[in-house]
């Protein structure tokens, strides 16, 4: 269709397309550009670009709500758009589960700051760079496998409504992937950077942040040393988790369970429930004291800051879990008013076809005070784990199993033996309040996932989480068959 | 919103290609993989509507070559002709811009040998208006939650060369689960071309049973091995592991495949297992992105040995195999494996006792090397005792190899396999399906 992000007039234009008789009703726009250029073992696959952008329509009228979701770019398209909305409002009345519009006419505008844009050197530029980087993988007749994508990409969104919202924010996100296989003597092991942690708003300073350019030796040399490692072992010990892997820890252990339409019951039919109840907030200890938690969609260059979410609420940093006690949810509005409990800007789709949801946004766990000598030295046995690998938890996100990359033995204070295929279990509810050491500033990383999947029609995406580095005491840690 | 029938949507992907051909230069090829769908959906929650709208969208992806160079691009169509036009023309001439920067790509390639085809399944759903209706009214004092997703979905291939496929099914998706409390509750899939109203009200029925034995006191088992029956449910979630990898050729050769011991050590699983790729009896279009078209059936593993593996055109140029026709994640679209001897009304007198497990949840690999996977047990588990359902069981954590549990501790495979529509709607509604049995399996190991 038509991009709509490029209409310098397109708020007003949606905005004259809105019905008068009707309770509320918001449309909003959405567009996604991106680029990946992507090159495997010294070949370039075929740079592959995506311009999508449609409209999503709601309607609120007489207690009941429907939406529409349309590719058409045109005033007739929109207008039919909010009619097929009012239809599925009519639908509803009588049998809808309840909440109200939630918009009080906010209005604003976001836009992600690049220091660097990654698109002003020439496309042969981009490839050379990622080529370079494969070719720079391929250190050994043992890697069997290398590659390395980088994906650039920008969403805009343009938000008005009856209540007088007008929003336009623009996010611009830089994601690299790099990844290795290695194998000799029947065992394979692989190490990569990006996918599943590494990754943020902003151009070029994003592939500095995670040190892209010197990544790939170290992702040669450390797949290549698991290869002959010895396998974890089996047994209770400390473990410290690296901010790569605290990110997943964090999102599946802390995100989803506090995502307050699994709490009200809307997920349970698909990604589940959780074991937080309504009247934990406020009391319920979380983790330990060292546990604080925040929803802070203000940090420069994470995955998910912007000053509204997809309801047109204002966005603001807020505590979810101070010093280890739960105080609020992960609720937008319209789940806020169901609970009765007061939540965060967190009504997020993940395009135009889709209706919003709570979702994480920038979802960090907030520093401490120790140096990572700190948290090492003070284990007589334990394990540093880097980069999540497996993850599986289960619907009420409580009993889960990852599994990462690479283990580094903790002994007497020291990281010691490398070892290959750890893996850790435990349950949410007791793992955190066994948390005995948090890293201080300047272990802190901002990171983020873009495949957080959820939701009925399902939606995946992206979000921010940031951490230190912690240390768990007394976890369940295990290694592979071989 | 676009309820274009499906005629008129053929022949309008039609004459955009047509007009984008008429562009080309003489070196230059075309190659448009489109999909679309007008959506119903539906959401439920405590048996009422959360969440209700509809979904009208259309994508292109468009490959333009010359020779071996290349470059690809997704866009969005809005089923406006002129607008789609103008689309299409500024694709082309940045996929033109971009081509100047990128080398030859040797593993590219594409059907040269024009194959058309139409094949329309026409399916006869109620509208939103009557679903609502009819879930809210028949499930009136459950506690309901889950999706309703309706409606036509299409998908096209075009190139310049003259080739037209086109496929279109209407179907629906109920997808949804009882609950008694917390987490007790079962969970039922209604799906196909042809809503019949009876056919919900035995499945709420057969629900309603279960609830009826959720409400005893749940048993709490430590971990251990116990002897287990999966759903059909429950083994398409195994068996949706083994395909995350497990059956195409590139992640075989890179070593990195879940069944890699299958092709370098020439590992098996039982003798009762036949799995392929069956496109005949599934719902996804028989052609793929480049063309190629997809043979009715693909043999993967037959008695227990890997037969052969999914290659897309691209690891066929790759690893010098031919293509049969699979997609670029060489993952199965239509997955089926043959039933077996266990009639499906005896599974809780062969089980004897043991787990009754009508679904696995969130599984992910454990030992990617080794087949061996970890997931949970959800909704409605029994625990049977000498033939009789005792008790339901509070959720577990399960961490086995596929060697195992489709090998040598494969103890018997229903006789019928069950049809499941994938329920997921990423993006867009799903296309993919499996046909499964049930399995009956020894010594299962639970950790947690």
């Amino acid at each position: 269709m038509t991009s709509m992000s490029s209409d310098p007039v397109l708020a007003d234009r949606l905005a004259s397309l809105l019905p008068t008789d009707v309770d509320y009703c918001s449309i909003r726009s959405m567009s996604e550009r991106y680029e990946q250029i992507m090159v495997r073992n010294g070949v370039v696959e075929p740079v592959h670009s995506v311009d999508d952008s449609g409209v999503m329509v709601t309607v609120w009228s007489n207690g009941g709500s429907g939406y529409a979701a349309t590719a058409g770019s045109s005033d007739a398209a929109i207008l039919a758009a909010v009619t097929e909305a009012g239809r599925w409002a009519a639908i509803s009345v009588g049998r809808f589960a309840g909440g109200a519009p939630v918009s009080t006419g906010s209005r604003g505008s976001y836009r992600t700051t690049v220091d660097r844009p990654w698109n002003t050197s020439s496309l042969a530029e981009r490839i050379d760079q990622v080529k370079i980087a494969t070719e720079q993988l391929r250190t050994d007749d043992r890697i069997v496998d290398a590659q390395t994508a980088i994906t650039d990409r920008t969403i805009n969104t343009v938000f008005v409504d009856t209540a007088g919202a007008r929003i336009e924010q623009t996010q611009t996100q830089l994601m690299p992937d790099m990844r290795v296989i290695a194998h000799d003597a029947g065992q394979t092991q692989s190490r990569s950077l990006g996918g599943f942690s590494q990754m943020g708003q902003g151009g070029s300073e994003v592939l500095d942040r995670f040190g892209f350019g010197p990544a790939p030796q170290r992702l040669a040399e450390e797949a290549l040393e698991l290869l002959d490692a010895p396998n974890c072992p089996t047994d209770v010990r400390d473990i410290v988790l690296a901010p790569d892997q605290m990110v997943l820890q964090i999102h599946e252990s802390i995100g989803h369970p506090l995502e307050l339409d699994r709490i009200l019951g809307d997920e349970r039919n698909f990604a589940g429930t959780s074991f937080v109840t309504l009247d934990m907030f406020g009391s319920f200890r979380y983790g330990s004291d060292l546990l604080n938690v925040t929803f802070d969609p203000t940090v420069g260059g994470e995955m998910a800051s912007y000053d509204f979410d997809d309801d047109g609420t204002p966005a603001e940093r807020t505590h979810l879990i101070r010093e280890g006690i739960l105080e609020r949810p992960l609720g937008g509005g319209s789940s806020q008013q169901r609970a009765g409990l007061d939540g965060v800007a967190n009504s997020r789709s993940s395009s135009w076809n889709r209706p919003a949801i709570d979702r994480m946004a920038n979802l960090n766990l907030e520093p401490g005070d120790s140096s990572f000598d700190e948290l090492i030295g003070g284990i007589e046995k334990g394990i540093y784990l880097e980069t999540n690998t497996s993850w599986s938890i289960d619907d009420s996100r409580n009993k889960f199993q990852f599994s990462c990359e690479r283990g580094t033995l903790i002994e007497d204070g020291e990281l010691t033996t490398t070892v290959r295929n750890p893996s850790y279990r435990g349950i949410s509810s007791t793992f955190w309040r066994n948390l005995s050491g948090v890293g201080d500033e300047s272990t802190f990383e901002v990171m983020g996932v873009a495949n957080c999947g959820k939701g009925e029609p399902s939606q995946v995406i992206w979000v921010g989480h940031a951490s230190p580095p912690c240390r768990f005491s007394d976890v369940e840690v295990f290694g592979a068959e071989s | 919103m676009n309820n274009t029938p499906t005629k008129d949507r053929a022949g309008y992907v039609d004459k955009l290609i047509d007009d984008a051909t008429q562009s080309l230069s003489r070196d230059e090829v075309l190659l448009v993989a489109i999909g679309g769908e007008t959506s119903n959906f539906v959401r439920f929650n405590h048996t009422l509507v959360r969440q209700a709208g509809s979904v009208d969208q259309m994508h292109a992806s468009i490959d333009l070559s010359s020779g071996q160079r290349h470059c690809s691009m997704t866009v969005g169509l809005s089923g406006e002709l002129d607008s789609d036009t103008a689309v299409f023309a500024s694709a082309i001439d940045r996929l033109r811009e971009q081509r100047e920067a990128v080398p030859d790509d040797p593993y590219f390639m594409y059907a040269t040998e024009v194959s058309s085809t139409s094949q329309v399944n026409p399916g006869t759903i109620p509208g939103g208006d009557e679903i609502v209706d009819t879930i809210g009214g028949l499930a009136e004092g459950t506690d309901l939650v889950g999706i309703w997703a309706a409606g036509e979905q299409f998908s096209a291939f075009a190139n310049s060369l003259g080739q037209r496929n086109w496929f279109s099914s209407t179907t629906f998706n109920l997808d949804w689960s009882l609950y008694l409390r917390a987490d007790k509750a079962t969970k039922q899939q209604y799906a196909g071309f042809d809503w019949s109203t009876e056919v919900f009200e035995r499945k709420l029925a057969e629900q309603r049973a279960h609830l009826a034995i959720l409400e005893r006191d749940p048993v709490v088992l430590a971990p251990g091995d116990y002897r287990a029956f999966l759903s059909a449910a429950a083994t398409n979630e195994i068996v949706s592991m083994l395909m995350w990898g497990g059956f195409g050729i590139r992640s075989h050769r890179t070593t990195d495949s879940p069944l890699v011991k299958m092709t370098s050590e020439g590992r098996t699983l039982s003798p009762m297992v036949t799995i392929s790729e069956d496109t005949t009896n599934g719902v996804a279009p028989n052609f793929e992105s480049k063309g190629f078209m997809r043979p009715a059936t693909v043999p993967l593993i037959t008695d227990g040995a890997f037969v052969q593996p999914l290659v897309s055109p691209r690891s066929s140029r790759e690893y010098d195999v031919a293509t049969n026709g699979a997609n670029s994640d060489e993952s199965p679209a239509s997955v089926s494996m043959l039933g077996g001897d266990l009639d499906t009304s005896s599974v809780i007198g062969a089980l004897d006792t043991g787990l009754l497990i009508s679904n696995l949840w969130y599984l992910n690999f454990s030992d990617r090397p080794n087949c061996r996977m970890t997931g949970m047990t959800r909704f409605a588990t029994f625990w049977v005792e000498n033939g009789e359902v005792v008790a339901p069981v509070a959720p577990m954590r399960f961490d086995d190899s596929a060697y195992g549990l489709l090998g040598d501790r494969l103890v018997a495979l229903t006789s019928e396999a069950e049809l499941t529509l994938d329920p997921f709607s990423y993006g867009a509604r799903s296309t993919e399906s499996s046909r499964l049995p049930g399995a009956l399996v020894n010594d299962m190991r639970f950790t947690l």
